[in-house]
């Protein structure tokens, strides 16, 4: 099985691939064609502005081999934070077109408005309750989902059905997406100890083998 | 709902190891940091903070390798501070496995530091860091630590502009409460955190769980860090590396 964490330039690669190992699976970081032909699962990470993520993927012409990879092939991919976000069509942080892979765009947290003015970002441990559809990628061992956020736009889905699991801050937000082989997730499970280890076992093993 | 989050702060002096500082003076050696993370992990804290004390008096950035140690050993969110004082540096970090970084005295020398950064990986990847003393008049000014100077500076005006260049969180140390147990600055963190709109994380002074919880629910910080009272045991001093336990955290925080 052949794990590749695309390398663009944003991102903490070296977190997920570390957890990765952890919990049994080994990976590559990379951004050759060659390397991401061959893999069963990709890993998108990011940290970073959604226009710099986007310019970087064009600059290493990364998007033709993930188009060739996600779209034709139907090689599972994980995007995670920034990652997610670029599945989407768009952000209000840039100006930028996002990989549209998944329907519906980022916008920015905004609470100076309300009575709590919760503070942006959302950062720090935060509870997550999965979809319906979504069930055998969670655990059902823990008593609780907590996950470890780092954001200041959220995702805003045009079709529910694409929703992988929500959270609250301020109201209830897609905290993860789904649409067949192309997942992201908002939160970092690279760095949720036990609750990201639970969960990244849970996906590589459905997805896999799911593909094959 | 989103739990405000307990943060040991570890400080290191380059590669030489863990140490533990009072009042930013006098390090006491404490340990191997990778064993502090192993433990850390176990005990699954909410997030773990690095500062190298020494790296910006002695003008040099950080020791990557070493942090590259520290860092894949680290299987919860990883803050570093210490030497930074660009984006290259910020890049590299990044990549090893640390999820934010701490900005402190290139505030001084590097003014768009915080700025630059922000702009290229998101505020929420930098930590606005202010060390605050009290002055020859008793009043709380911003310090700079690698020059030992007490500027002429508000701290909470200074927080406000760290804001506004886009630091996604602001970082407290009250260096005179540094290592004494003596609670945190509780009226400064308040007055803070009204005036800023990001997450602010209180440190310098934690003696235990009620002043955690006094930071949190008075003061309205979104994260209470402490050196002391996570590496040492009770009063003899002794090292220990402990951490409360989720249920204990959730009750005080709830």
């Amino acid at each position: 099985m052949n794990i590749c964490i695309i390398d663009y330039g944003l991102g903490n690669s070296g977190s997920i691939q570390n957890m990765l190992k952890r919990i049994g699976f080994r990976s590559v970081i990379s951004n050759e064609p060659e390397v991401i032909e061959t893999a069963d699962l990709l890993f998108l990470p990011g940290v970073g502005s959604f226009d710099d993520g986007m310019t970087n993927l064009e600059q290493l012409n990364l998007i033709p081999i993930l188009e060739k990879k996600v779209l034709e092939q139907k090689t599972p991919i994980i995007g995670i934070c920034l990652g997610m976000q670029l599945l989407l069509a768009g952000s209000e942080e840039g100006t930028k077109a996002g990989l549209g892979w998944i329907k519906g765009t980022c916008k920015k947290f905004n609470f100076k408005k309300t009575p709590e003015r919760l503070r942006v970002p959302h950062m720090g441990w935060n509870l997550t309750t999965p979809a319906q559809t979504a069930q055998n990628f969670f655990s059902t061992d823990l008593p609780e989902l907590r996950y470890y956020f780092v954001h200041s736009y959220y995702a805003v889905l045009e079709d529910e059905a694409d929703e992988l699991c929500s959270t609250s801050y301020g109201f209830k937000f897609s905290s993860g997406i789904q649409r067949d082989n192309i997942i992201g997730l908002q939160f970092h499970p690279e760095k949720s100890h036990k609750f990201g280890m639970s969960l990244l076992k849970n996906l590589v093993n459905n997805l896999i083998s799911v593909k094959s | 709902m989103l739990k405000a989050r307990v943060i040991p702060c570890l400080l290191l002096k380059g590669g030489g190891g863990l140490v533990k500082t009072k009042k930013f003076s006098s390090p006491n050696y404490i340990g191997d940091p990778i064993n502090a993370v192993k433990i850390y992990n176990e005990k699954e804290v909410d997030e773990l903070m690095f500062l190298d004390i020494t790296a910006s008096k002695e003008r040099r950035g950080p020791n990557f390798e070493y942090l590259k140690d520290i860092a894949s050993e680290c299987f919860i969110p990883l803050c570093y501070g210490g030497g930074i004082t660009s984006v290259d540096e910020i890049r590299k970090l990044l990549r090893i496995g640390i999820e934010k970084v701490s900005i402190n005295s290139a505030n001084f020398t590097t003014p768009n530091l915080i700025a630059d950064a922000a702009k290229l990986f998101g505020s929420s990847t930098v930590v606005g860091s202010i060390d605050v003393k009290q002055n020859f008049f008793r009043k709380l000014r911003v310090f700079n630590s690698s020059k030992r100077d007490t500027t002429k500076l508000d701290p909470v005006d200074f927080a406000k502009s760290l804001e506004n260049q886009g630091a996604g969180e602001i970082l407290i140390n009250s260096v005179d409460r540094d290592g004494m147990l003596s609670g945190y600055d509780f009226e400064l963190i308040k007055k803070i955190t009204d005036a800023v709109n990001v997450p602010v994380i209180a440190c310098g002074g934690a003696s235990g769980l009620d002043d955690i919880q006094r930071v949190v629910k008075y003061a309205g910080a979104s994260a209470a860090a402490a050196g002391s009272i996570f590496v040492y045991q009770g009063g003899n001093k002794g090292v220990l590396i402990n951490y409360p336990n989720y249920q204990q955290l959730e009750k005080i925080l709830n």
